[in-house]
Parts: C-alpha cells; sequence; structure tokens
C-alpha cells in the first residue's frame, strides 16, 4: 500500500518536472510569479501544482517559505476585484488589513465581502507540505535548515525522502551535511524504494547507538500476533508462540519457559487461557464465561433461594458456584462455558505464531541483526556507564570514609558522630554561599572553613571526650553517639528542618557527554578529582611525612611507639583532627550535590562504616578498595533491579556480611601481633 | 547481686522448690516482682477501664508500652551487659515480633469488615473472594491485591504467634552464626548489627515488601471480634500482659546469668579468648545468648505494637536500637534492674519532654522549647553518663545499698 | 610410638616475615619439657600453633596416641581434647569468685544447655576445694579474682588449668613477676604436675629452667636450634652464638 502510494507520488513529481519543462517560468519578482499562476493557485490541484512548486523553489524566494505554509494553512486570500493575492489580518474596523505577500506590509484594507479565502484539497496540501520541507531544506540560511531536518527526523512523511536528497547534494556545512545524511538514512530504512535501498540503510547503522536509531528501528521490528489452523507460508514469520510454554526474550526470539524465567518472573507469552480467548465465538467454540458473569449469571437465576439446584447459603466456594452454574447451562438457561478439556484442545489445534507489519523478510532480517548489534554495543556502554557512575559513588564513600578509616585505625574508636562531621562541612559550605555570592570562590573558600571547622570539632571532641575512653571501644562508640544526636538536632535548631541549598558554580553544570549512552555530570567528576587528590595527600602525609611516620608507628604497636618518645596523646589528637577535617571536607562534596539537611550525615555513615569494614583498618589503601568494592557493587546491585534503590542497599548489606565470613578483617588487613592489638 | 553470692548459696541447705530457694536467695528479683506487680494492680485501679479513672487510657497506654520497652532491654542488657555483644539491632527483632503479630491482627479485622460488608451481597462469598478482598483492603496503599508468600498463615493466630518466636530468631540465629562463626567481635560486630536493622529497615521501605512499605501496618489495637470492647479495657489487659511478659522475662534471666551458665557468658564478656581455651565454644554461647535475647526482643515487640496501634520500617531504623542501648547504659548494664530503670526512665522522660508537657525556659531573647533541645541534652548527658557514671543509675543504686550494709543490691 | 605430641615440619608467615620455620617437635606424656628463647624465636607463635589460635601454613600437629590432626580443630576442641594453656599475664575473670573460676574450670560438659541446667554437686565441690588447697587457696574461695595478689592470681590461672585436667600443660613464663619464695613453689608445683601429664614450660629465665631439671629445647628464628640437658644446650656453640654473640 505504502509503496503504491510512493509510487504515485513519484510519478506525480516526475509528471509536473515535465510541465514545467514546457511553461518556462520568467517573472524576476515573487508576487509576479504568483500572479502569473493565479488560476493555479486559485484552483490548485495535485496534477497541475507541481510545476508553480518547482518555479517557487528555483526562485529561492525568501518570502516562498512563508508562503508555501500559509498556503497550506488556508492563510492566503484573493481579492476579488482584481484576484491579487494577500495575507489577511481582522483590523479593529471590524474588516481586513491586506497584507502584501511579497514586502509583508499591510498595502489595503477590505471587507470580508470583497474577499475569498483559497482552500487546497489534502493532496495539494500534502505536496505543499513537502515542498515546505524543500523549500526550508535548501533555505540559505543553515539554522532553518537545520531546524526543517530537526522536525523532519520527529515527524517523518516518505514525501520527505526526495526533498532531504536534493538537499543532501547541495548541503556545505559539514556537520549538517553529516546530519543530513543520517536523518535520511533512517527515512530510507521504512521509505527506501526498494529493499537494497532499505537494507542497506539500516545496515549502515551496525556501529550506532543512538536512540534515534534504536527508536526508528523498532517500528520495523513491530509484529502482530495470529492464529491458524496450521502455520501458512508466505508470510514474514517472527515466532511461534506455543501457549502456555514460549517466553518471550528480548532479541525477539523464544524459548520454552526454563525454571530460572519462573524464578525471574519472565512469565509465558500467551498463556493457553489467553490463546483460547482469541479462538472463542468463532467456528462454534464456545464464549469463556467469566467469573464475574457466572456470580451474575447465577443472581439472576435465583428462585426461591436456589439456584441450579443448589441452596444459595452453600454457594460459599468455588467448587459449588461452578457446579450450579453447570446445572444451568445443562438446563440451557445460560450459555455454557468451555471446559478445560475444550480448551486445551481448541488451543492445540491451533497454530499461533506473530508476523512482522514489515512484509520484507530482507528488512527485517537486517534490522533485526543491526539492533542486535546496538544492543550489544548499548549493553557494553551500560556497563561503562555504570562502572563511571560507580567510581563516583565510590569517590563519595571514599570521601566519607576516610576520615573515619584514619580515626579507627589510629585509635580504634569508631567515631559515630562522624557523618555529623559531614553534616556540619555541608552547612560550613552553606553559611559561606550566605557571605560570598560568587560561587566558585565560596567552594573555594568552603573547602578550607569546613576543614578548619570539622577540625577544631574533632579535636574537642578527642580532648573532652574521646581521649577519657581509651580502650574501651564500645563506650567510646556510646559517647560518640550521643554527640551524634545532640549535634543532629542542634543543626535543626539553628538551620531548621527544611532543605539549604550548596550551589555548585556555574562551570560545574551539566555533564560530560561521551556518546548517547555514556555520561557523567561534571561535579561527579569534580568529586572525583577530590578524592584522587585526598587520597594522593593522606599517601603522602602517612607515607613521606613524620606525622605520618608516627602515626603508623602508633597504629602498629602504640606502647611500643611511646617507649621510642612518640606522644601518642599528640598524635591521637591530630589524627582524630585530620579525620574530623576531612569529613568537613566530604561535607561540602557531597552538600554540592544533595540537599543539606540535618540528617545529611546519617545518610552516609552506614555506608562509610561498611567501606572501613570491608576495605580493613589501618591502611589507605584498603579504605580506598572498600569504597571502590561497595560503590561498584551498589550500582550493579541498582543495575539488577533499577526501580528499587532501596532493596539494592538491603542486598548489598547481606552481602557485606557474608563478605565478612571470608575476609574478617577486610579486603586489606593487617596480619600477625599488629591486627590483634 | 554477685556471682559471689550465688556460689556460697549454692552451699546452702534448700526450702522448698528451686524456684522458691532462688527467690529467698534473690531478694532483689523478688522486690522487683513485687513492685512490678503492686505498679500493675494500682493502675489498674486508677485506670478508666476497671478502676476509678484518674489515668487516662492513653496514659495507661504510655504505662504498657513503656514496660514492653523494659523488657526489650532487659534482652540487651542479657546480650551487652551479661556477654558483651553490643547489638545495634535488636530493634529489628522488636519490629519483627510486631510484625508477625500485627499481620494477624491486620488480617483477621479487615476479614471481619469484609465479611460483615459480604452480607450484602447475594451469594455468600467464597474463601477466594474473601481474600481477595482483603487483600485489596490490606494492599490497595501499595497497588496491590495480591497477598504475598509471607501471609500465607495470616488467617492463623497460632501460627502468627509462633513466627513471633520462630521469624526473629531465625534471623538472629543465622546472622550470629555468621557473625560469630567469623570471629567478629567489639565495635565492628556492633556496626554489622547496625547493617542488619539497616538492611531489614530499607527493606521494608519498599513497598513490593509484602509489609505494606512505608505505610506499615495499622490500626492494631483494635482486636478482631472484640469491637465492642471500649479501649480502655483493652489497655488494661495489654498492661496486665506486658507486666507478665516483664516479670517473667526478668525472672527467667535472672535465673540465667545466676547459673553457671551466667558465669560462662560473663567471662566471655571479660576474657573471651581465655574461656575458648577453657575448652568452650565461645561462639556456641554467644548464639545461644544472640538468639535467646532475640526472642525476648522480639514478644516485647508483639506486646508493644498492639498498644502503639501501628507499626511501620521506620521503627526498625538503626537508631531505634541505639537508643535501645543508651537506655541500657544510663540505667547501668550488666544488672537487670538497671536495664528496667534505665528504660522506663529514659523513654517516660522522652514522651515526657517532647510531649510540650515541660514549660519553656525564657533566655533573654531566645525561649528554649524542650521539645528541640531534649535531644541535644539526652545526648548531652549520655555522655556525661559514659564519662562518669559508667554504671549508670543501678551503679548509683548499688553505692546506696552497699552504704547500707546490704549485700545484695 | 608413646609421644604425646609431634608437631612436623610447621611453617607461618606474618606478611612476609617467617615466624616459624619448618619447627618439628616431639613430646612424650608424661615429661617436663622447658623451651628457651631470644625475643622473636617464635616461642608464643609455636604455643599458638598446637592451641589452634594459629593455623601453620604448612606442616602437621598430631596428638595422642591415635595421632590426630590438631590443624582443623577449634581452640576448644583442642582444649576439650586435653591439652591446657597458661598466659604469660595472669588472665582470671577477676569479676567472678575464686570457686567460681575454678568450678567453670571443671572438666564438665561444656555444651551451653547442659551448663545452663547445671547443678551443683557436692562432688564437684569437693574437687574445686581440693584444687583451691593445691594451689593455696583455700581462704580465697569466696573472694574475687580481681582481689587476689599477683602471684596468687597466677596459681589459680594453673589451678584452673589443673580442674582442666589436661594431658598436656602449655605454660608461658610462670615465673615473670614472681618473687624467690613464689618461684621455688612454682617449680615444685609444675615438678608435680609433670608426674601425671606432660607439661611444656616456655621461659626466659635461666635459673628457673635449671631448677626445673628437665630437657630443654632452644628455639630460635623459628626453629629448633638445639635440645638436650641444660648443661649440654649452654655448652653448645650455637646456642652460645645466639645468646651472647650478637
Amino acid at each position: 500500500m505504502l509503496r503504491i502510494l510512493l509510487t504515485s507520488l513519484l510519478l506525480t513529481w516526475l509528471g509536473a518536472s515535465a510541465a514545467l519543462a514546457q511553461t518556462p517560468a520568467s517573472p524576476s519578482g515573487f508576487r509576479e510569479l504568483l500572479q502569473e499562476n493565479f488560476k493555479l493557485i486559485q484552483r490548485s490541484s495535485v496534477k497541475t501544482v507541481g510545476p508553480l512548486l518547482s518555479a517557487i523553489r528555483d526562485g529561492k524566494f525568501e518570502q516562498g517559505a512563508e508562503f508555501l505554509s500559509k498556503w497550506e494553512e488556508k492563510d492566503v486570500w484573493y481579492r476579488k476585484q482584481d484576484n491579487r493575492l494577500f495575507y489577511v489580518k481582522p483590523n479593529a474596523a471590524k474588516a481586513y488589513d491586506l497584507v502584501d505577500i511579497e514586502t509583508g506590509e499591510v498595502t489595503a484594507t477590505a471587507k470580508k465581502g470583497d474577499l475569498r479565502q483559497i482552500k487546497p484539497n489534502s493532496g495539494v496540501r500534502a505536496m505543499l507540505s513537502a515542498a515546505l520541507v524543500e523549500f526550508r531544506l535548501a533555505s540559505s540560511d543553515p539554522n532553518i535548515r537545520r531546524e526543517s531536518l530537526e522536525s523532519i527526523s520527529r515527524n517523518a512523511k516518505p514525501e520527505h525522502l526526495k526533498a532531504l536528497r536534493e538537499a543532501i547534494a547541495v548541503e556545505t556545512d559539514a556537520d549538517l551535511k553529516t546530519r543530513f545524511g543520517m536523518i535520511e538514512r533512517l527515512l530510507a530504512m521504512q521509505y527506501g524504494e526498494n529493499t537494497e535501498v532499505r537494507v542497506s540503510a539500516i545496515q549502515s547503522f551496525k556501529e550506532s547507538l543512538g536512540l534515534e536509531v534504536r527508536a526508528s528501528l523498532n517500528p520495523l521490528l513491530s509484529t502482530s500476533i495470529q492464529h491458524a489452523d496450521k502455520l501458512p507460508s508466505g508470510i514474514n514469520l517472527a515466532r511461534v508462540i506455543v501457549p502456555g510454554q514460549t517466553v518471550l526474550l528480548d532479541d525477539g526470539t523464544t524459548r520454552k519457559q526454563t525454571l530460572i524465567d519462573r524464578l525471574f518472573d519472565r512469565n509465558v507469552e500467551m498463556t493457553v487461557d489467553e490463546a483460547y480467548e482469541r479462538l472463542a465465538g468463532k467456528n462454534g467454540l464456545k464464549e469463556v464465561v467469566s467469573r464475574e458473569q457466572r456470580d451474575a449469571a447465577l443472581v439472576d437465576n435465583l428462585d426461591q433461594g436456589r439456584v441450579g439446584g443448589f441452596n444459595l447459603a452453600d454457594l460459599d466456594n468455588e467448587n459449588a458456584r461452578n457446579r450450579a452454574y453447570r446445572a444451568l447451562a445443562d438446563a440451557g438457561k445460560v450459555p455454557s462455558s468451555p471446559d478445560g478439556e475444550e480448551i486445551a484442545d481448541a488451543v492445540s489445534n491451533h497454530v499461533f505464531y506473530a508476523t512482522y507489519d514489515e512484509s520484507d523478510k530482507s528488512v527485517t532480517d537486517a534490522a533485526r541483526d543491526t539492533l542486535g548489534r546496538i544492543n550489544m554495543a548499548v549493553r557494553w556502554n551500560t556497563y561503562l556507564d555504570l562502572f563511571l557512575d560507580a567510581i563516583s559513588l565510590a569517590s563519595i564513600y571514599f570521601l566519607a570514609a576516610i576520615g573515619l578509616a584514619i580515626t579507627f585505625g589510629v585509635m580504634r574508636v569508631i567515631n559515630m558522630a562522624h557523618g555529623e562531621f559531614i553534616m556540619m562541612g555541608a552547612y560550613t559550605g552553606y553559611v559561606v554561599q550566605q557571605f560570598i555570592t560568587n560561587y566558585t570562590l565560596s567552594i573555594l573558600v568552603a573547602i578550607p572553613m569546613a576543614f578548619a571547622v570539622t577540625f577544631a570539632a574533632g579535636v574537642a571532641l578527642e580532648r573532652l571526650v574521646i581521649r577519657y575512653l581509651y580502650n574501651r571501644p564500645l563506650e567510646t562508640l556510646l559517647a560518640t553517639f550521643g554527640i551524634s544526636i545532640a549535634l543532629q538536632q542542634l543543626a535543626k535548631n539553628i538551620f531548621g528542618t527544611q532543605a539549604r541549598p550548596l550551589t555548585a558554580p556555574d562551570w560545574l553544570d551539566g555533564a560530560l557527554v561521551i556518546n548517547d549512552v555514556v555520561s557523567i555530570s561534571w561535579i561527579r567528576i569534580a568529586i572525583f578529582a577530590l578524592g584522587t587528590i585526598f587520597f594522593a595527600g593522606l599517601w603522602w602525609t602517612l607515607n613521606k611525612t613524620r606525622l605520618g611516620l608516627e602515626t603508623r608507628a602508633v597504629v602498629q604497636n602504640p606502647r611500643m611507639a611511646a617507649s621510642m618518645g612518640i606522644n601518642p596523646d599528640r598524635i591521637n589528637m591530630l589524627t582524630f583532627g585530620l579525620g574530623s577535617g576531612i569529613a568537613g571536607i566530604a561535607g561540602v562534596a557531597i552538600g554540592l550535590y544533595a540537599k543539606v539537611t540535618s540528617e545529611l550525615g546519617s545518610d552516609y555513615i552506614v555506608q562509610s562504616f561498611m567501606t572501613v569494614v570491608i576495605g580493613g583498618v589501618g591502611n589507605i589503601w584498603g579504605t580506598l578498595a572498600g569504597a571502590g568494592l561497595i560503590g561498584i557493587l551498589q550500582k550493579l546491585i541498582e543495575n539488577f533491579n533499577p526501580s528499587n534503590t532501596l532493596a539494592a542497599q538491603t542486598y548489598m548489606i547481606i552481602f557485606i556480611i557474608i563478605f565478612i565470613q571470608f575476609r574478617p578483617r577486610g579486603l586489606i588487613a593487617l596480619k600477625g601481633r599488629a591486627a590483634e592489638a | 547481686m554477685t556471682a559471689a553470692n550465688t556460689s556460697l548459696n549454692s552451699g546452702k541447705v534448700a526450702l522448698g522448690g528451686p524456684l522458691t530457694r532462688f527467690l529467698m536467695n534473690n531478694p532483689s528479683t523478688l522486690l522487683f516482682i513485687g513492685l512490678l506487680a503492686l505498679f500493675t494492680i494500682v493502675t489498674t485501679l486508677l485506670g478508666e477501664g476497671l478502676g476509678i479513672g484518674v489515668v487516662s487510657t492513653s496514659m495507661v497506654k504510655t504505662l504498657g508500652k513503656t514496660l514492653c520497652f523494659c523488657l526489650v532491654a532487659i534482652a540487651m542488657d542479657l546480650v551487652w551487659g551479661f556477654c558483651g555483644i553490643l547489638s545495634l539491632g535488636h530493634f529489628a527483632f522488636f519490629g519483627l515480633g510486631g510484625y508477625m503479630i500485627g499481620m494477624w491482627l491486620m488480617y483477621a479485622r479487615t476479614e471481619i469488615i469484609v465479611l460483615k460488608a459480604g452480607k450484602a451481597a447475594t451469594m455468600p462469598m467464597t474463601p477466594e473472594e474473601i481474600r481477595s478482598a482483603v487483600g485489596e483492603q490490606i494492599f490497595g496503599v501499595v497497588g496491590g491485591s495480591e497477598f504475598p508468600l509471607i501471609w500465607a498463615f495470616a488467617d492463623s493466630l497460632f501460627m502468627q504467634l509462633l513466627f513471633v518466636i520462630l521469624v526473629p530468631g531465625l534471623l538472629a540465629l543465622v546472622f550470629g552464626w555468621l557473625a560469630f562463626r567469623s570471629r567478629v567481635t567489639g565495635v565492628y560486630l556492633s556496626i554489622l548489627t547496625q547493617a542488619m536493622t539497616l538492611a531489614l529497615a530499607l527493606y521494608l521501605f519498599q513497598n513490593d515488601s509484602g509489609l505494606r512499605g512505608n505505610n506499615g501496618l495499622s490500626g492494631l489495637q483494635n482486636l478482631p471480634g472484640m469491637e465492642s470492647t471500649p479501649q480502655a479495657l483493652v489497655s488494661i489487659w495489654f498492661l496486665w500482659a506486658s507486666a507478665f511478659a516483664l516479670g517473667l522475662g526478668y525472672l527467667l534471666v535472672k535465673l540465667l546469668v545466676e547459673s553457671k551458665l551466667g558465669n560462662v557468658i560473663r567471662a566471655i564478656r571479660d576474657d573471651e579468648s581465655r574461656v575458648r581455651f577453657l575448652g568452650y565454644n565461645v561462639e556456641a554461647y554467644k548464639l545461644f545468648i544472640f538468639v535467646l535475647s532475640a526472642v525476648i526482643a522480639a514478644i516485647a515487640g508483639a506486646l508493644y505494637y498492639p498498644q502503639a496501634g501501628i507499626i511501620n520500617p521506620a521503627e526498625i531504623a538503626p537508631i531505634a536500637s541505639i537508643y535501645l542501648a543508651v537506655w541500657v547504659a544510663i540505667g547501668g548494664r550488666g544488672r537487670l534492674y538497671g536495664a528496667v530503670i534505665g528504660a522506663a526512665f529514659v523513654s517516660l522522660l522522652s514522651s515526657w519532654f517532647t510531649g510540650g508537657q515541660i514549660p519553656d525556659i525564657q533566655l533573654g531573647a531566645y525561649r528554649i522549647q524542650w521539645v528541640n533541645w531534649w535531644l541535644v541534652l539526652l545526648g548531652l548527658s549520655f555522655v556525661a553518663t559514659t564519662l562518669y557514671a559508667p554504671q549508670g543509675l543501678g551503679g548509683l543504686f548499688d553505692h546506696l545499698s552497699r552504704k547500707k550494709g546490704n549485700p545484695d543490691g | 610410638m608413646d609421644s604425646l605430641l609431634e608437631v612436623d615440619g610447621i611453617s607461618v608467615t606474618f606478611d612476609g616475615f617467617k615466624a616459624i620455620n619448618d619447627l618439628s617437635f616431639v613430646m612424650g606424656a608424661c615429661e617436663l619439657r622447658a623451651i628457651i628463647g631470644p625475643n622473636g624465636a617464635g616461642k608464643t607463635t609455636f604455643m599458638d600453633i598446637v592451641t589452634g589460635k594459629t593455623r601453620p601454613d604448612t606442616g602437621n600437629v598430631l596428638w595422642g596416641e591415635k595421632n590426630h590432626s590438631l590443624l582443623k580443630k577449634s581452640e576448644s576442641e583442642i582444649a576439650r581434647m586435653g591439652i591446657g594453656r597458661k598466659f604469660q599475664r595472669p588472665t582470671v575473670f577477676e569479676d567472678q569468685s575464686v570457686e567460681d573460676n575454678l568450678m567453670m574450670s571443671l572438666r564438665n560438659d561444656r555444651s551451653p544447655l547442659r551448663v545452663l541446667f547445671y547443678r551443683y554437686t557436692q562432688e564437684d565441690r569437693s574437687k574445686v576445694l581440693e584444687i583451691a588447697s593445691e594451689i593455696g587457696l583455700s581462704n580465697s574461695v569466696s573472694r574475687l579474682a580481681g582481689e587476689l595478689s599477683h602471684g596468687q592470681k597466677q596459681w589459680l590461672e594453673i589451678g584452673m588449668l589443673l580442674a582442666q585436667e589436661p594431658k598436656l600443660l602449655m605454660v608461658d613464663e610462670p615465673a615473670a613477676g614472681m618473687t624467690g619464695d613464689e618461684r621455688n613453689k612454682t617449680v615444685r608445683l609444675l615438678k608435680r604436675m609433670a608426674s601425671t601429664r606432660a607439661v611444656i614450660v616456655v621461659e626466659h629465665d635461666m635459673e628457673f629452667v635449671r631448677n626445673l631439671e628437665c630437657r630443654v629445647t632452644v628455639l630460635h628464628e623459628g626453629s629448633v636450634l638445639a635440645e638436650g640437658s641444660l648443661d649440654h644446650v649452654t655448652n653448645t656453640q650455637e646456642v652460645i652464638d645466639v645468646y651472647l654473640g650478637r
């Protein structure tokens, strides 16, 4: 059908060009050209309008596009007295302003009775629309060309194809030309003049990833489900469906339902009952009586509290109702319902299958193949995207956990208020932004400020509370929890319960787009960079400075370190301050993409704990490994069930509990006596 | 109170049955049970249900709930104060107990409503119709109507009561087995227990968890088939049930910690590896205690939530379990009455403060509203307790009673 | 073979450091043996391996007449099989009475339920009192272990080991922190214990070892350097080098 239409259109065009050759258009002005062809415009028909359209196009008139679109929208009028064409505009004096087509200026006014509207028929309008596209595609303004192209890509019609091809030939802008070519191939997949053109267009997208391509390929593979006594030949068969047995896979193929399919809730494509629904009512096959219909029939046939030989009171189960209905059916009062055997028989006597709506097998084969390759490529790119996501999540966890890992590693102290230090850092960032309105500058100020504030808070906590609780880790955990609830409530009292914004500078807006599938937001990249800087900085501090040396000594053997003249008190205070300070900076980073609330810290604290537990203590590599593992794991699980991030976290925690079975001391653990301290 | 007494007592001549002897030798337990009974009777006499009505029904409920908190605090004290396992996840068991009984309460009550509505229809309802109508009522809020598998026995009170013990017990068994087997101890273990309760809470927060997501289970205060009984009376029943459970729990745990097993678990708390070299399978003991205390917590939860009327996943969030540890720490761990005092004192004080019953204080330009400052106060006083009174309120008790020369606190 | 304990070519490495290096060792059923060696010779790690606290990378540990391998056993199983261990620092349960400490150590069923429903019997009580008198704590039975002096705690711990009735006793530096009088008492106690069971004493103090009058094994860098009487080993050149020739 489509092809016939296409052919006829093509023929029309060919005819039109021939007509044009016979009547060469000579006038130089647009208005003259139109007036000259007035009769053609007034009584336009598909057969005659072609040459005029070509003339308008070839004359490259700037007003051409406007005219064609007004013509199509029935906005062109003419004055009866001189057959002059105008656009019209109602004016205040209940009359019409006449707008000159060439200059666009109001040249006269007229009463409605003096004017007549030009109404092209639908065939002409389709031609006008195509010509308009062509006209715009040939426009000298690249923006109009681009705009027009995009409108085609959104709403493609067969007639656009030719215009596109012509436009490509003369397109000079390289970018635009590529895009032209792409849209042309998208159109050619669907509307190409023959199988070869279509197949080659389809195959040209093998390496593509675009959503657009997938959106254009999918309709080519649309199917409809049919049934027959036996499988007919000469159809473009997509798949055979065995009711109650086969499942439809993502790649369009089918297989028998397996136990694994059942576990993952992959249901059969068509149940036996659904198959029967398609058959019922024809060839003497009875309609299925639904439960509601059955119950309604029973109520209708109620006679003195009895129906179908049953007392009403006994109809309190399915079995009784079915038997009562069957009794009614046997008595001929209601249509009988097919029983299971009849249904199974009828279904097994038929074959169910899906055919492609597209009849050309070469096209569907090519489309399936190409779509398969694209989906494969998309899948790999999705994994890459997932990996990037995981890395950025890991850097957040790393930032949030590293301070905790340091204090835990050095002092064997779990600081439950660590999350509140993160929150403090974020609020510091918020407060700084109240005074410094330049976002870039304010972030640059906020980072050291947050470090200073939380460093001080950490040192204060260590001096006032924690140092009295050394060697009582559980008490420390509880005492710091007391601090945590106090700080959280304090933040609520000061800043209120509503979320406060911490705005990122403009240059962190948006995302780095690598291809149609892979993109990563600049904020996350910045956080990754921050994480990397911190990792490097910490590594350097711990391995190359005196403080680091002393810290490592205290980690490995506090008593020995003390006897070597290291003051563990000072080391403890500094490391606690350092750990807290990093939490503050993590708070600024987290605040940039999450809202700042008093609960900000507690949202991250458990994950931070997990990171430390998984990574193993006393080693920043461990924290890195822990953060990496948790980040990747969380994203992977989320990918399994994207709609459900809550479940993802549940499964992750279960994984961690099981992980601990195999590496109780974490991924990177100290061994020997040091580990038992 | 100390183990030394027990062993000396063990040499005494038996009078009456072993339980009587135990109570005579542990006057503190006798005193506790006596006080509990007195409290319950006095509250009943003052309440609206059976008494003169001085104490409002909601107050009776609060008191009943507080008794449940005391019971879960005893469970916490057993596992933490005596066995040294700081569990930050005991509210997972408490909440699961509540969910298990809540499922029956909600199912049975909805079924009654559905049956009542079904009377209007011409035909009597089939079991399938009843079930699907109940399902629609219960799961409509989360956009479902099908009963998940876990509701398979929701219509049976007996099964759900069994589940109150089995489900949390099984969770504790599996979790404990995994955790203790891999020798996770100290803060690591605390964090893992916290993760456990977080995982459970997050799971329950989903709409397709089968337990109505964040809506939780509601209307639990209405006992099925007793619609005509006023809440004033129901609250008294639950008060008695809670008091009975608390008394029994106290007695059983007391018996346990005063037995030789009590000595072993205290030894595990003090030096786990030494106990191992004595030939005791430390993991088995920890697991036994962990599961036992989980079951006690679950029973407390099963009594608590019908009084609270609603349970949702937020109840299981890690913070609740940490508060539990706070109660026990403030009350004084390693002594059961300390846990009871801590739970009662802090939870009542908390509802008093956050209930807005304390007048605000005008401090210059700033008005201190206790609703906002209570948590700050609690947090700081908790830090102070840890620093200056590690034995908690119970320690204070011991100190006073020792001064009076009574050796058995 | 009437060996009680046979350690066969064990090695263990911590982060690249070989704590035990191809160590072999045999003990008879009623033997008193002293193990000496400088710091880091692997004495504690050796005890850790025998008692199941540390798993060796290679080698085997065989126990008893039936030559059971101890490698797959947990600490508590090994303890129940009859190996008792005394730590360097006295580790008694300070919050509990001397009697409770001893009672807990008595060789009874150690499964949780049996322990829960355990009732004190006259027999167990007399056993406890007997041990208490042997370690000189008859008068302190009801005192809290935490109130005892350092030496008394050491004895209480030895008493707890006696209550376990082990076939092999491993004692880590029993004389540390003891007065001369207490030392002599300890030597006598150890010798008496060795008459009915095997005892391994790990000790630094040469004088103490000399008083034990037993076979001596010298460990160095994770393996056996020399074995024999104290006079024999102290005259061995390698031992002199290790102890004196820095």
